[in-house]
Protein backbone atom coordinates (compact mmCIF):
# COMPACT_ATOMS: atom_id res chain seq x y z
CA UNK A 1 0.00 0.00 0.00
CA UNK A 2 1.22 3.72 -0.75
CA UNK A 3 0.18 7.21 -0.91
CA UNK A 4 -0.87 7.55 -4.32
CA UNK A 5 -2.88 4.21 -4.36
CA UNK A 6 -5.15 5.92 -1.36
CA UNK A 7 -5.01 9.41 -3.00
CA UNK A 8 -6.69 7.82 -6.14
CA UNK A 9 -9.77 6.97 -3.63
CA UNK A 10 -9.87 10.26 -1.79
CA UNK A 11 -13.03 12.28 -2.76
CA UNK A 12 -12.01 15.77 -2.82
CA UNK A 13 -9.34 14.99 -5.84
CA UNK A 14 -7.67 17.85 -5.00
CA UNK A 15 -10.92 20.21 -4.38
CA UNK A 16 -11.03 21.39 -0.95
CA UNK A 17 -14.91 22.09 0.54
CA UNK A 18 -15.80 25.50 0.90
CA UNK A 19 -14.79 27.37 3.75
CA UNK A 20 -18.16 28.17 5.03
CA UNK A 21 -18.72 24.27 5.23
CA UNK A 22 -15.83 23.81 7.61
CA UNK A 23 -16.60 26.83 9.42
CA UNK A 24 -20.11 25.18 10.61
CA UNK A 25 -18.34 22.04 10.79
CA UNK A 26 -16.16 23.40 13.57
CA UNK A 27 -18.79 25.47 15.33
CA UNK A 28 -21.09 22.56 15.48
CA UNK A 29 -18.34 20.55 17.36
CA UNK A 30 -17.29 23.35 19.45
CA UNK A 31 -21.08 24.64 19.99
CA UNK A 32 -22.47 21.04 21.43
CA UNK A 33 -19.11 21.05 24.01
CA UNK A 34 -19.87 24.57 25.37
CA UNK A 35 -23.42 24.00 25.94
CA UNK A 36 -23.25 21.60 28.46
CA UNK A 37 -20.64 23.86 30.49
CA UNK A 38 -20.76 22.63 34.33
CA UNK A 39 -20.96 25.01 36.85
CA UNK A 40 -17.29 25.31 38.50
CA UNK A 41 -16.02 26.99 41.14
CA UNK A 42 -15.77 31.11 40.31
CA UNK A 43 -18.71 31.03 38.41
CA UNK A 44 -21.75 32.67 39.65
CA UNK A 45 -24.56 29.79 40.87
CA UNK A 46 -28.51 30.33 38.91
CA UNK A 47 -30.66 32.11 40.87
CA UNK A 48 -32.58 29.95 42.95
CA UNK A 49 -35.74 31.23 42.35
CA UNK A 50 -36.43 31.43 38.72
CA UNK A 51 -35.61 28.05 38.60
CA UNK A 52 -39.60 26.37 39.10
CA UNK A 53 -38.40 24.70 42.18
CA UNK A 54 -41.23 23.44 43.80
CA UNK A 55 -41.09 23.82 47.93
CA UNK A 56 -40.38 26.92 50.04
CA UNK A 57 -36.49 28.58 48.36
CA UNK A 58 -34.74 30.14 51.82
CA UNK A 59 -33.46 33.52 51.85
CA UNK A 60 -29.53 33.56 51.11
CA UNK A 61 -29.05 37.41 49.89
CA UNK A 62 -25.69 37.79 51.93
CA UNK A 63 -25.30 34.32 53.33
CA UNK A 64 -22.98 31.39 53.11
CA UNK A 65 -25.29 29.01 51.08
CA UNK A 66 -24.35 24.80 50.66
CA UNK A 67 -26.79 23.48 48.03
CA UNK A 68 -26.80 20.17 47.67
CA UNK A 69 -28.19 17.80 44.62
CA UNK A 70 -29.65 14.51 46.09
CA UNK A 71 -32.03 11.96 44.78
CA UNK A 72 -34.14 9.37 46.64
CA UNK A 73 -32.44 6.38 44.73
CA UNK A 74 -29.01 7.62 45.71
CA UNK A 75 -27.48 5.72 48.61
CA UNK A 76 -24.37 8.46 49.25
CA UNK A 77 -27.29 11.32 49.29
CA UNK A 78 -28.94 9.68 52.19
CA UNK A 79 -25.47 9.31 54.08
CA UNK A 80 -24.81 13.12 53.55
CA UNK A 81 -27.76 14.26 55.15
CA UNK A 82 -27.48 13.40 58.67
CA UNK A 83 -24.11 15.06 58.57
CA UNK A 84 -25.41 18.36 56.91
CA UNK A 85 -28.26 18.54 59.81
CA UNK A 86 -25.50 18.81 62.10
CA UNK A 87 -23.45 21.36 59.79
CA UNK A 88 -26.53 23.23 59.53
CA UNK A 89 -27.24 23.15 63.82
CA UNK A 90 -23.64 24.61 64.06
CA UNK A 91 -23.34 26.99 61.56
CA UNK A 92 -26.78 28.37 61.12
CA UNK A 93 -26.43 30.97 63.65
CA UNK A 94 -23.30 32.46 61.95
CA UNK A 95 -24.86 32.29 58.37
CA UNK A 96 -24.74 29.58 56.54
CA UNK A 97 -27.82 28.32 54.89
CA UNK A 98 -28.38 24.76 53.78
CA UNK A 99 -30.44 23.85 51.27
CA UNK A 100 -31.25 20.56 49.53
CA UNK A 101 -32.14 20.42 45.84
CA UNK A 102 -34.55 17.21 45.10
CA UNK A 103 -33.96 15.63 41.18
CA UNK A 104 -36.42 13.15 41.83
CA UNK A 105 -39.17 13.09 39.27
CA UNK A 106 -41.86 11.44 41.13
CA UNK A 107 -43.28 13.34 43.69
CA UNK A 108 -43.85 10.44 46.32
CA UNK A 109 -40.64 9.21 46.17
CA UNK A 110 -39.10 12.64 47.68
CA UNK A 111 -42.13 12.59 50.30
CA UNK A 112 -41.20 9.47 50.88
CA UNK A 113 -37.52 10.40 51.43
CA UNK A 114 -37.58 13.61 53.01
CA UNK A 115 -40.54 11.98 55.72
CA UNK A 116 -37.96 9.68 56.79
CA UNK A 117 -34.91 11.75 57.18
CA UNK A 118 -37.05 14.67 58.27
CA UNK A 119 -33.73 17.28 57.77
CA UNK A 120 -33.88 20.50 59.56
CA UNK A 121 -32.70 22.42 56.79
CA UNK A 122 -34.44 23.41 53.56
CA UNK A 123 -35.41 20.80 50.79
CA UNK A 124 -37.13 21.56 47.53
CA UNK A 125 -37.88 19.47 44.28
CA UNK A 126 -36.46 20.23 41.08
CA UNK A 127 -38.94 18.10 39.33
CA UNK A 128 -38.47 19.35 35.99
CA UNK A 129 -34.97 18.83 36.51
CA UNK A 130 -34.40 22.57 34.79
CA UNK A 131 -31.95 23.72 37.50
CA UNK A 132 -29.88 20.21 38.09
CA UNK A 133 -29.73 21.09 33.92
CA UNK A 134 -28.83 24.33 34.51
CA UNK A 135 -25.84 23.59 36.84
CA UNK A 136 -24.94 19.97 35.09
CA UNK A 137 -23.78 17.94 38.72
CA UNK A 138 -20.85 15.83 37.14
CA UNK A 139 -22.60 12.87 39.88
CA UNK A 140 -24.55 12.55 42.48
CA UNK A 141 -24.58 13.77 44.70
CA UNK A 142 -22.78 17.39 44.37
CA UNK A 143 -22.70 20.31 47.10
CA UNK A 144 -21.98 23.67 46.21
CA UNK A 145 -20.33 25.74 48.55
CA UNK A 146 -21.55 29.81 47.67
CA UNK A 147 -20.23 32.34 49.00
CA UNK A 148 -21.88 35.81 50.73
CA UNK A 149 -21.95 37.51 46.66
CA UNK A 150 -23.28 34.13 44.90
CA UNK A 151 -20.16 33.09 43.67
CA UNK A 152 -19.54 29.02 43.83
CA UNK A 153 -16.18 28.80 45.47
CA UNK A 154 -16.25 25.22 46.19
CA UNK A 155 -17.51 22.03 44.20
CA UNK A 156 -17.90 18.38 46.20
CA UNK A 157 -19.09 15.97 43.39
CA UNK A 158 -19.99 12.64 45.56
CA UNK A 159 -19.85 12.24 49.03
CA UNK A 160 -16.95 10.46 50.88
CA UNK A 161 -18.43 10.48 54.81
CA UNK A 162 -16.34 11.57 57.52
CA UNK A 163 -13.69 12.80 54.66
CA UNK A 164 -16.05 15.69 52.82
CA UNK A 165 -17.34 16.55 56.49
CA UNK A 166 -14.16 17.24 57.33
CA UNK A 167 -13.28 19.53 53.96
CA UNK A 168 -17.18 21.08 53.78
CA UNK A 169 -16.39 22.28 57.77
CA UNK A 170 -13.50 23.98 57.10
CA UNK A 171 -14.46 25.87 53.61
CA UNK A 172 -17.91 27.20 55.50
CA UNK A 173 -15.13 28.33 58.46
CA UNK A 174 -13.08 30.19 55.91
CA UNK A 175 -16.66 31.65 53.60
CA UNK A 176 -18.39 32.48 56.91
CA UNK A 177 -15.54 34.68 58.23
CA UNK A 178 -15.26 36.82 54.94
CA UNK A 179 -17.01 39.96 54.82
CA UNK A 180 -20.18 40.35 53.74
CA UNK A 181 -19.10 42.74 50.14
CA UNK A 182 -15.90 43.05 49.30
CA UNK B 1 -21.49 12.46 -9.40
CA UNK B 2 -18.59 13.71 -7.94
CA UNK B 3 -19.71 16.92 -6.22
CA UNK B 4 -22.71 14.20 -5.18
CA UNK B 5 -19.78 12.14 -3.56
CA UNK B 6 -18.41 14.90 -1.58
CA UNK B 7 -21.61 16.52 -0.25
CA UNK B 8 -22.67 13.32 1.18
CA UNK B 9 -18.98 12.99 2.71
CA UNK B 10 -19.42 16.25 3.99
CA UNK B 11 -22.85 15.59 5.63
CA UNK B 12 -21.14 12.36 7.28
CA UNK B 13 -18.54 14.22 8.31
CA UNK B 14 -20.71 16.99 9.87
CA UNK B 15 -22.93 14.32 11.36
CA UNK B 16 -20.33 12.41 12.99
CA UNK B 17 -18.35 15.37 14.71
CA UNK B 18 -21.79 17.20 15.68
CA UNK B 19 -22.80 13.33 17.13
CA UNK B 20 -18.78 13.18 19.21
CA UNK B 21 -20.13 16.82 20.54
CA UNK B 22 -23.15 16.55 21.85
CA UNK B 23 -22.50 13.84 24.27
CA UNK B 24 -25.91 14.10 25.48
CA UNK B 25 -27.50 11.89 22.62
CA UNK B 26 -25.69 8.89 24.66
CA UNK B 27 -24.65 9.78 27.87
CA UNK B 28 -27.74 9.08 30.74
CA UNK B 29 -26.95 12.25 32.81
CA UNK B 30 -25.93 11.95 36.42
CA UNK B 31 -29.57 12.93 37.26
CA UNK B 32 -31.46 11.34 34.99
CA UNK B 33 -30.73 7.73 36.17
CA UNK B 34 -33.69 6.67 38.89
CA UNK B 35 -34.60 4.07 36.33
CA UNK B 36 -31.04 2.46 36.54
CA UNK B 37 -30.58 2.85 39.98
CA UNK B 38 -34.27 0.63 40.48
CA UNK B 39 -33.86 -2.46 42.39
CA UNK B 40 -35.13 -4.30 40.04
CA UNK B 41 -31.91 -3.56 37.38
CA UNK B 42 -29.99 -5.58 39.92
CA UNK B 43 -29.14 -9.07 38.18
CA UNK B 44 -28.55 -10.32 41.93
CA UNK B 45 -31.43 -8.92 43.54
CA UNK B 46 -32.91 -12.57 44.59
CA UNK B 47 -29.95 -14.56 46.97
CA UNK B 48 -31.57 -17.59 46.46
CA UNK B 49 -30.81 -17.83 42.89
CA UNK B 50 -27.87 -16.43 42.86
CA UNK B 51 -26.78 -19.15 45.72
CA UNK B 52 -28.05 -21.74 42.50
CA UNK B 53 -26.71 -19.85 39.94
CA UNK B 54 -23.33 -19.66 41.39
CA UNK B 55 -24.10 -23.34 42.57
CA UNK B 56 -24.27 -24.67 39.32
CA UNK B 57 -21.58 -22.80 37.21
CA UNK B 58 -19.45 -23.90 40.16
CA UNK B 59 -20.31 -27.56 39.20
CA UNK B 60 -19.86 -27.13 35.42
CA UNK B 61 -17.13 -25.16 34.99
CA UNK B 62 -15.01 -25.96 38.06
CA UNK B 63 -14.60 -22.24 38.99
CA UNK B 64 -16.56 -19.93 40.87
CA UNK B 65 -16.50 -15.76 41.13
CA UNK B 66 -15.93 -13.39 39.05
CA UNK B 67 -19.13 -12.35 38.37
CA UNK B 68 -19.13 -8.83 38.13
CA UNK B 69 -19.91 -6.34 40.49
CA UNK B 70 -22.46 -5.62 42.70
CA UNK B 71 -25.38 -3.51 42.92
CA UNK B 72 -27.43 -1.55 40.41
CA UNK B 73 -27.00 1.66 38.02
CA UNK B 74 -26.85 4.55 39.77
CA UNK B 75 -23.30 5.37 39.60
CA UNK B 76 -23.07 7.85 43.06
CA UNK B 77 -20.02 9.04 43.88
Amino acid sequence: MNMPTLRRFSPFKGAWPKPEIVLATVVLFLGGGLARAEVKAGDIFPVLGATGLEGAVPETRGKVVLVDFWASWCAPCKASFPIYAKIDADYRARGLVVFAVSVDEKDSAYQSFVKKLAPPFAVARDGGQKLVREVSVPTMPTSYLIDRTGRVRFVHPGFHGAETEAEVRKEIATLLAEPASP
Amino acid sequence: MRKLVIALFMAGAVALLAGCSTTGMVRVHPWERAALADPAMNPDRDPLDTAMMEHVFTSRETASGGRGVGGTGCGCN
